[in-house]
């Protein structure tokens, strides 16, 4: 099977510190998907272009009341709908790992893509006017300028709580396809049918002996 | 991206280590520069303290590099402008240091204590505290007063020791972590990654907090706590641990006082004293032999329980006896009705700390020695950790409450024990660790260092600075009977004691890089109105106000004389063995910052400012005997000064030696800078094994921590469970010891806090309020994703955190009319503040709370007037006040632990109540500010690429 690169996210884990939000921001502003523009950076309402973003969430009525962080990108759907809704063929999904990616040259920013995402993942650049994302920083990854323990998305190396996970969902024997096996890994809206490359593992309480 | 996009790039790409400085972490970085310009900031995987992680704002720190709120130049407030109206105009450095010389030198040679120095999260006090040492003048802290120093000097008072730098839980060899209220940054990066590898290993983590959000988000079980009940909690627990004997008696017989035997005849001169023989040993009972012995020979057979007859007839009870009786009431439905926490949760709590400590036990195959020459084949381990910070520590009732919650982790046996607590250099210390302060007026003299530091930590209340009526020397009243224990001062209290003269008026106030005219200060609205308060002359109160701050803080405003400070990459800095350095369990770590920029404008690092005026005033430690100046600059000093000459210590503990080959302790090394910058910036010492554990009694480590300068005496450090450093300011107050004594208004407030084994009692303010007219407590936050006020000039960062809302439970909301989203009211008996309120199912239904410092001055921070930060956020600082009400104790002491002087941030009662139907905006606004000389423009559109140098600001 054709190689599958994706992030594994560990919600478990995941203490919702941002950090994976701005290492992001702040690698691939100045790399080949940047720059991500601020508009009114020091103004009211201020709002940029940001590939990743962590959304919080509270389950449950108290005292039973999870908070949940939630860090979302693109997803690198398998079957992503951004792609064939494109009109010039900016979007389009890499034969030899799997990333989605947007052709700056070719965007001619109609925001199609954005509407058939499911998954909000996709960032406007009003000043450039074209589609961003995530590219699971592709400017790193094959880097050979860079030790190769360092050839992996801005956010898995700065991730604090080691929650976000990068590999090949396609190879069984990868640490990304074995923690999406042991923990219950999922998908986000399976029914969309877009097989979204990136997993994320569930909470898992462990309760007290005392509690037995 | 353009999808095959070549790198074409032909630019000068550098990458040089030094330390993060985006919150107190101070994680080791790597910064990749393009011709100049920071490109990227990422964890050094080298660095012991990150290994490679960084956060959220370390990752922005190029945004705090380039932001156009930095001040650039000197500045002196126009002839004529009022403070707060930011009437600058430029000056040199030269005119600047001229001014500071005259200043200063006037105020040395007359009266040093006429000036104040006062820092906020400086990382620098080894050179602040010298230099005010060496000025003279005893007014001097940093910001640990209204921080956590509850934390410090509950635990270092009763365990020699303390949590974040001082020490940790060891998640490694934990099966339960219990964590109280932690503020994010207390440790920030190595307390995700144990989190996330304690959940990982299988490891329970419980939470106690009021608020559900950060760490404990991923709690396996939280516990709810209305806010400063901590202690009633903790009393319950160490109940339920005692009476189901879930308790180590071995460590507490061997390891602590338990069973020293504690004088209980009321009429015995030194009742509440431990009763000791003529060489001053303690004396316990042996069960065995049933008479009275000498501490710790043959501990295995001493009495915990009881009450026995001395052979000269004296009364006395082993100090754990006196725990017992005192926990005795606490029972779990008492603590259940003041914190909140179901009975049974308290209960079953307990009992799985304690069933953990105690059957689950483990031993580590390391042999060692104790310090009464005992070798141990192993070192046991006890599977129970802890964490706490301020959620414990800013109550007026924390110093007490971490005194239980010390002895909870003592009574587990997991004190340096694997899987508990685990110390890091310098600690352990002696309790009380010192240094000695000066404790006389007459230590205050013109042109002449102090004789002591000016913080340490007395030992009993002769150590006391204060007059001979009582009286507090300080302009802070630290280390007086107010705050006997305030190991940090009282930040928190300068401003007002200043403007009233109380104890007396000061000429020059110099404040480093804290926010004090805004979330730095308490009762914020009347703070900013003092430092603008004239006398009947037209002088102002405060006569001479110098801020250094790298930014157009809130506080800039209110300067007469503006220094601008470099960022944190423009700089030389030492995270120091003489200060709080970032030491792991298994021995000592210092590090650096080492430029990898130059200043920006005319910005100078304070400690050069530091080393100037010092050399320009001849401070001795500054001075060649010939006059001349002794250091170049601050690195030079830093490289060459020793804390007494030929000590072989110095502000950094790697490549001493001539040619860089000692460590810990040796000669000055001309190239010690450069041997840091080629290891990452960071020294890490590893101790033998046999060091590593055990370390309040482990005879081999407390030689060598002795021998290189580390600690003040090898002697052991025997656990605190009974305090009589307390007990010593109690009978002070009794009037039954001889030596200083207590004004008399404060008598009843010594004795009764002063209680030489913990208890619960409600937060001062609290019992001075209606809480029938304020029934909601209020607390704050602080955001991962921000460090105080620092970060809404970034701008990534301010785009997490743009406004805050008060977060409150449905069921409140609903009680009170107000639908998620309305503008309310939040109002204490001191002030008021409109905000928005935001209905949140994660916070206890008695609390509500908001994030800290994300409410802003309109115009500061080089924000536009009608920037989120100041039309939809709010300080909470403007209902809590830094002051108590009037009451019987006496008038304007401080909001704060009557022990250690810590602010009580969290102590406020509050009503909340629907706003009017036109709100739009938060209440209340101040005048907008304006920028200042030196400023860069901020743009309305920010395309930061490295290689372009025009989309930077500078």
């Amino acid at each position: 099977m054709k190689k599958q690169l994706a992030l594994v996210i560990d919600l478990n884990v995941c203490v919702g510190c941002h950090a994976c939000v701005t290492s992001c921001k702040e690698w691939n502003t100045s790399g080949s998907a940047g720059p991500m523009p601020d508009h009114n950076p020091y103004g009211a309402d201020p709002s940029g272009v940001f590939f990743n973003r962590v959304q919080t969430y509270e389950v449950g009525e108290y005292p039973h009341t999870e908070t949940v962080h939630f860090p979302k990108s693109c997803l690198h759907c398998e079957d992503p709908p951004c792609v064939p809704v494109c009109p010039t063929g900016a979007s389009f999904k890499r034969e030899e790992d799997g990333i989605v990616l947007v052709d700056y040259d070719k965007c001619i920013g109609c925001k199609y893509c954005s509407w058939a995402c499911p998954y909000g993942a996709r960032e406007f650049d009003e000043q450039g006017k074209v589609m961003k994302k995530c590219t699971l920083c592709v400017d790193r990854i094959y880097d050979q300028q860079l030790p190769e323990e360092e050839r992996k998305p801005a956010c898995v190396m700065a991730c604090p709580a080691n929650a976000r996970i990068f590999g090949d969902v396609h190879d069984p024997d990868s640490q990304a396809s074995q923690m999406i096996r042991d923990n219950k890994g999922y998908q986000l809206l399976p029914e969309m049918g877009t097989q979204p490359a990136n997993h994320y593992l569930p909470r898992h309480i462990k309760t007290g002996k005392e509690e037995d | 991206m353009s999808a095959n996009a070549p790198n074409n790039s032909n630019n000068k790409t550098e990458v040089k280590n030094t330390t993060c400085y985006m919150c107190a972490c101070r994680c080791g970085i790597r910064v990749t520069l393009e011709d100049g310009v920071v490109r990227y900031i990422q964890g050094n995987p080298e660095h012991p303290l990150n290994k490679g992680v960084i956060c959220a704002k370390g990752s922005s720190g190029i945004m705090k590099q380039y932001s156009p709120a930095r001040l650039t130049k000197p500045l002196l407030r126009k002839q004529g402008s009022k403070r707060g109206d930011s009437e600058f105009e430029a000056i040199s450095w030269d005119q600047a240091f001229e001014i500071l010389e005259t200043r200063l030198g006037k105020i040395r040679s007359t009266d040093p204590k006429k000036f104040a120095l006062f820092t906020g999260r400086d990382q620098m006090q080894a050179l602040t505290g010298l230099f005010a040492r060496q000025f003279g003048t005893p007014n001097y802290a940093a910001h640990g007063g209204f921080c956590s120093v509850n934390m410090a000097a509950g635990m270092i008072y009763t365990i020699g020791g303390s949590f974040w730098e001082f020490g940790g839980p060891d998640v490694d060899h934990a099966k339960v972590l219990m964590m109280f209220g932690t503020a994010e940054d207390h440790h920030s990066n190595p307390l995700k990654m144990a989190l996330s590898k304690f959940k990982r290993n299988g490891g329970r983590f419980i939470s106690v907090n009021p608020v559900r959000t950060g760490y404990s988000a991923i709690a396996d079980e939280w516990v709810p706590i209305k806010p400063g009940t901590d202690g009633a909690f903790i009393m319950a627990m160490l109940k339920v641990i005692i009476d189901e004997n879930l308790y180590d008696v071995d460590f507490l017989q061997r390891y602590t006082n338990s069973a020293q035997l504690v004088i209980t005849d009321d009429k015995h001169p030194e009742s509440g004293m431990i009763a000791r023989n003529e060489q001053g040993e303690a004396l316990c009972w042996d069960t065995k032999l049933n008479t009275e012995t000498v501490y710790p020979h043959n501990s295995a057979n001493f009495a915990l329980d009881g009450s026995y007859t001395l052979k000269d007839g004296t009364r006395v009870s082993p100090s754990f006896e006196l725990l017992k009786q005192r926990v005795k009431d606490c029972t779990p439905e008492w603590a259940s009705e003041i914190s909140g926490i179901p009975a049974k949760d308290i209960v079953r709590l307990a009992k799985e700390l304690g069933h953990t400590a105690m059957e689950q036990g483990f031993e580590l195959p390391i042999s060692w020695t104790d310090s009464w020459g005992d070798k141990h084949q192993s070192v046991t381990g006890r599977p129970v950790a802890f964490h706490a910070m301020r959620g414990l520590a800013a109550h007026s009732n924390g110093f007490q409450t971490i005194r239980a919650f010390s002895l909870l982790l003592t009574l587990l046996g997991t004190i340096d024990r694997p899987g508990g607590f685990r110390h890091k250099a310098p600690y352990p210390r002696p309790i009380p660790p010192g240094p000695a302060i000066p404790n006389s007026p007459d230590d205050v003299k013109p042109n002449t260092p102090l004789n002591g530091a000016p913080l340490g930590s007395p030992a009993s209340p002769d150590d006391l600075f204060v007059h001979e009526n009582g009286e507090p020397v300080r302009i802070d009243k630290a280390f007086s009977w107010e705050h006997p224990l305030s190991l940090h001062g009282l930040m928190h209290n300068v401003i007002t004691n200043a403007w009233r003269g109380d104890p007396y008026q000061i000429d020059t106030l110099l404040i480093f890089m804290a926010n004090m005219a805004w979330n730095s200060t308490m009762n914020t609205s009347d703070v900013r109105e003092m430092l603008n308060d004239k006398d009947a002359n037209g002088e102002y109160k405060i006569p001479f106000l110098v801020v250094c701050d790298a930014f157009q803080s809130e506080m800039v405003a209110y300067a007469d004389l503006v220094l601008p400070d470099t960022t944190y990459l423009e700089r030389h800095d030492c995270i120091s063995m003489l200060d709080r350095p970032i030491s792991e369990y298994d021995g000592p770590v210092d590090s650096v910052r080492i430029p990898v920029l130059p200043p920006t404008g005319e910005c100078k690092p304070f400690q050069e400012v530091l080393v100037e005026i010092a050399s320009r005033l001849k401070f001795p430690a500054f001075t060649k005997e010939d006059g001349s100046r002794k250091f170049r600059n601050y690195p030079d000093f830093v490289t060459n000064f020793e804390t007494a000459p030929g000590s072989g210590i110095g502000f950094l503990a790697g490549w001493r030696g001539k040619n860089g080959e000692k460590s810990m302790k040796g000669e000055p090394n001309p190239n010690q800078w450069e041997m840091y910058e080629k290891n990452n910036c960071v020294f890490q010492h590893h101790l033998d094994e046999d060091m590593q554990y055990m370390r309040n009694w482990n005879d081999k480590y407390l030689k060598w921590a002795h021998g290189n300068g580390i600690t003040a005496k090898d002697t052991p450090v025997v656990i605190h469970v009974y305090s009589e450093i307390l007990q010593q300011f109690r009978m002070a107050a009794e009037g039954r010891r001889e030596g200083k004594q207590p004004p008399d208004h404060l008598r009843n407030r010594v004795k009764t806090y002063f209680d030489p084994l913990p208890f619960y009692y409600r937060p001062i303010e609290q019992q001075y309020t209606d809480t029938n007219e304020f029934p909601m407590y209020a607390v704050t936050q602080r955001p991962m994703a921000m460090y105080h006020s620092w970060d809404s000039q970034n701008a990534w960062l301010r785009q997490i955190h743009t406004y805050n809302y008060l977060y409150m439970s449905p069921k409140v909301g609903e009680q009170h009319g107000f639908q998620d989203g309305d503008w309310v009211w939040v109002e204490s008996q001191h002030g008021k503040v409109r905000c928005m309120c935001r209905f949140s199912e994660a916070v206890e239904p008695n609390t509500v709370w908001t994030w800290n410092a994300i409410g802003k001055a309109s115009g500061a921070w080089n924000l536009t007037e009608d920037a989120n930060e100041s039309r939809k956020g709010f300080l909470l600082n403007h209902v809590i006040s830094e002051e108590l009400p009037k009451h019987e104790d006496g008038e304007h002491l401080s909001n704060s632990d009557p022990v250690t002087g810590q602010a009580g941030w969290y102590d406020v009662r509050v009503k909340i109540y629907k706003a009017e139907a036109d709100a739009d905006r938060t209440l209340p606004q101040v005048e907008p500010l304006k920028t200042v000389p030196g400023q860069a423009k901020r743009k309305s559109l920010l395309a930061f690429f490295a290689k372009d140098k025009n989309s930077v600001s500078f």
